[in-house]
């Protein structure tokens, strides 16, 4: 499985007086099993970027090949990339409408046609998945505290059993430990069940933790597509279109400049402990 | 197509109209919509097209923004003209298999889309020109005297521009609750009416919800702000009439009269 | 006496289930006292569902102590002759943008506190001026709000409760819904207001970078205050809080770390200056 961007642009609102380039020939490639953080400020594109990967918007200009295929060709049935292509919206809970959340669950691969069995099968694979407490299955989804509401939405594309998932800034409006938990849960669905994962998030600190590679979007333009510490080492250009780099990376920076060896490509806490205990012993 | 809808979305602009007071607006459009109904004549329909025209002009809204609020009533428009077209008896001029047209069935299919494109044109053009605000303040304060018979005027003001400013930001949200459950692979749009009618649960349902939360939210932040009803409510934009209200009161005048005179005169004639 | 101040509140609110029958009673707040010094930058940390938000709404009056009392500026929130005083004095503002703004234009939407106050038209115009320039937004003054961004809007309504001229603000967490650079706008417009105006700010947050500059801090857990002090001292306790499901400030995790790994530096580092002194004595000693 390989997602091939191939110079897409697309127009938001054409023909109307909103009208403006949201994306702007964005081309790229993303193999199977990568693990991808999308960093751009409100605004950037990167929201429209990712509804393209899904075929949930429809670029004005360009292709997208999904395993080779072109999923605008005429013959190409979306029902099938999105299948493929599970897409998990920000604030993802407030689309749960199910009396129960195993029933909620199912919604996904019911509609994708899975025969009974295998939709509750997956239902319930993709719920154990996300860690939620088998005793809560047959409850109400509306009475869950938010992290286990988004954990509920999540397992509902999981249960489509995607081999991509997408997700638009899964930790927003949660406390600092629903935010690792979501995105330890999200780690381990791409370690161990090789699944392709694209984390689009504000925090840097995230994205640094977690991800392989970063794409960075300003005003629709793909303008960093590398590996993390590549990106955070140009953090001057990062700043310049409303981004930064993790606290981490200032922390190096300001250490370096008060005389200290350190490795500034640090970017997580681990990487910063290692280099200082080395230089301090 | 969601935001294509303009009814009840302000457009900014600097201009006579948007000045006037919106009593006067709201009695200048009641006048119209009667106005529309009055008769069948060319030339009743000439001055109402003379007004319409000069009030777009004067209110400098591209006409754009207005034709866009009519694509949602298209397929009204439609239906209403078909049915006056084939359902009017008369002067038979075409028969083909079961239907009939008569010279009266197109008079009034033409006369209904116009009346129909004026009535939309004519309200589109107070909700464009008139902040929901300053709208719900001159049904207010223009229908004070109820007040005193126990309608509670402020109150259904107050309804009426919340629901105003919502409309926006709940259109937002169906669209987006409606790819949520796309990218979930919900189909809207196969099958006969009733799987059709069944797939809009999965949308309508977290809708409620959403509009509820926000509808919880919201009376919090009101009370918050000390609101308790229009008791010893001040107002920061109160309405008071200028000469150019007044003026606007004489224009609706003599258009009323020339109406009147015109359906009185012309009554049931087409020329 | 401080501007707020409560003595063993305690909310109470009862569990029913599907048939409407008692399930049980939930305790929301529990026996918490605190006293806020006016002028202070107070903040209020706490995991989803520790019962912070509840403690807010007590001291607008929007909601009464099952038991205990709150006193804002001298007055007990019980007293409901007094409610729009209170209301006045302790402004409130949401975690929402979008569901707390009333106003289809931004300068009408700022006037809406004080119309409810009765507050002149004159006046009305002079204080949604003030206030609109307080939070570096009047030239926004007669847009839409849906217009704006999501730390626009929440600067729009942190001054519409400005307009009100209230002694002390608290802020639901606001910042929860923006990216980091609304986050930041809305950060900065709270720091001035409390140091130019004098407003007492109680930020509720589980941003941990928000608090650093805060004057005290509160960790609210279950109902109860289990932890209060300055920024420093609330941040030595790095296990206790991640055990709250909280964190701390990276820096400080980072110095945390590192005195695990036997470097010997002081506890409740909160700035990149502070762990660069640290080292730099650790080093040339």
């Amino acid at each position: 499985m390989s997602i091939i961007v191939d110079k897409i642009s697309y127009i938001y609102e054409e023909g109307s007086s909103m009208e403006r380039l949201a994306l702007d020939n964005i081309s790229c490639v993303i193999e199977q099993g990568e693990f991808i953080g999308v960093i751009g400020h409100t605004g950037s594109g990167k929201s429209t970027f990712i509804q393209h990967l899904n075929g949930l918007l429809k670029a004005n200009k360009g292709h997208i090949y999904y395993n080779e295929q072109d999923i605008y060709a005429p013959d190409f049935k979306m029902q099938e990339l999105r299948k493929h292509v599970g897409l998990v919206f920000q604030y993802p809970e407030h689309q749960l409408f199910e009396s129960t959340i195993f029933k909620d669950v199912c919604f996904g691969p019911k509609n994708l046609g899975f025969s009974d069995k295998d939709t509750q099968i997956a239902a319930f694979n993709a719920l154990r998945q996300v860690g939620l407490d088998e005793s809560l299955y047959y409850q109400s989804p509306f009475d869950l505290s938010g992290g286990q509401k988004r954990r509920v939405a999540i397992a509902g594309v999981l249960a489509m059993k995607p081999d991509v998932i997408i997700l638009d800034e899964p930790t927003a409006g949660l406390d600092p430990k629903g935010r690792d938990e979501i995105l330890d849960c999200v780690k381990k669905l791409h370690d161990e069940m090789k699944i392709t994962v694209i984390l689009v998030s504000h925090s840097m600190e995230d994205v640094a933790k977690y991800v392989d590679r970063i794409m960075v979007i300003n005003d629709g333009k793909l303008v960093f597509n590398n590996e993390p510490k590549a990106v955070f080492a140009r953090h001057e250009e990062l700043e310049k279109i409303g981004l930064a780099a993790p606290s981490v990376t200032y922390i190096m920076e300001d250490l370096y400049k008060a005389g200290f060896d350190v490795d500034r490509s640090a970017i997580t806490i681990e990487e910063a402990k290692n280099s200082i205990l080395n230089l301090l012993k | 197509m969601l935001r294509d809808i303009t009814l009840g979305q302000y457009y900014r602009a600097n201009s006579l109209i948007h000045r006037l007071d919106p009593r006067v607006k709201l009695l200048g459009t009641l006048i119209f919509i009667i106005s529309l109904f009055l008769g069948q004549s060319i030339w009743l329909y000439a001055l109402i097209t003379v007004a319409l025209i000069a009030v777009i002009k004067l209110s400098k809204v591209p006409l754009k923004y207005i034709t866009k609020g009519m694509k949602s009533i298209v397929i009204l428009v439609i239906i209403s003209a078909a049915f006056n077209l084939f359902l009017t008896d008369g002067e038979v001029i075409f028969r083909f298999w079961k239907l009939t047209i008569t010279r009266e069935g197109i008079y009034q299919c033409v006369f209904m889309i116009i009346r129909l494109i004026y009535l939309i044109c004519g309200t589109s053009i107070m909700t464009l020109t008139t902040t929901p605000t300053n709208l719900t303040d001159g049904i207010e304060k223009g229908l004070d005297f109820l007040n005193k018979i126990k309608v509670p005027v402020h109150e259904v003001a107050m309804m009426m521009s919340i629901a105003l400013r919502f409309i926006p930001i709940l259109m937002e949200e169906t669209d987006k609750i409606m790819k949520a459950q796309m990218a979930r692979g919900a189909d809207f749009e196969s099958g006969n009416l009733v799987k059709r009618a069944k797939a809009l649960i999965p949308i309508l349902v977290p809708l409620f919800v959403s509009a509820f939360r926000r509808a919880n939210d919201l009376a919090m932040a009101m009370e918050a702000r000390c609101y308790h009803g229009s008791e010893g409510r001040t107002k920061m934009k109160p309405l008071k009439y200028k000469s150019r209200d007044h003026k606007a009161y004489i224009a609706l005048g003599v258009y009323s009269v020339l109406v009147i005179a015109i359906s009185i005169f012309m009554k049931g004639r087409f020329i | 006496m401080g501007i707020v101040k409560t003595k063993n509140l305690t909310f109470e609110y009862i569990r029913r289930d599907d048939e409407g029958n008692v399930e049980g009673v939930t305790k929301a707040v529990d026996d918490v006292s605190i006293d806020l010094k006016e002028g202070d930058f107070v903040a209020i940390l706490g995991h989803n569902g520790s019962g912070k938000s509840t403690l807010a709404k007590h001291i607008n009056a929007l909601l009464l102590p099952t038991e205990g009392s709150v006193i804002v500026d001298g007055i007990d929130t019980l007293d409901t002759d007094q409610m729009l005083k209170v209301r006045q004095t302790a402004g409130m503002v949401f975690q929402n943008p979008d569901n707390q703004i009333i106003g289809t234009v931004v300068e009408e939407e700022v006037a809406f506190g004080p119309e409810n106050m009765g507050v002149p038209t004159k006046e009305i115009w002079k204080r949604v001026e003030d206030s609109l320039k307080a939070v570096g937004m009047f030239a926004y003054r007669t847009a839409s709000p849906n217009k704006l961004s999501g730390g626009q809007k929440q600067r729009i309504a942190i001054a519409g409760i400005v307009a009100m001229k209230p002694k002390c603000i608290i802020l639901d967490e606001p910042t929860a819904m923006l990216d980091p650079k609304g986050r930041a706008e809305v950060l900065r417009v709270l720091h001035e207001l409390n140091e130019k105006e004098g407003v007492t700010i109680i930020l509720i947050t589980h941003y941990m970078e928000e608090v650093i500059e805060a004057d005290s801090v509160f960790v609210c857990d279950k109902g109860r205050i289990v932890m209060q002090g300055s920024p420093k001292e609330i941040f030595s306790h790095v296990e206790e809080l991640k055990e709250l499901r909280l964190d701390v400030p990276q820096v400080t995790e980072l110095a945390y770390e590192l005195k695990k790994a036997g470097i010997p530096i002081k506890d409740g580092i909160l700035t990149n200056e502070e762990l660069v002194r640290e080292l730099k004595n650790v080093y040339y000693r």
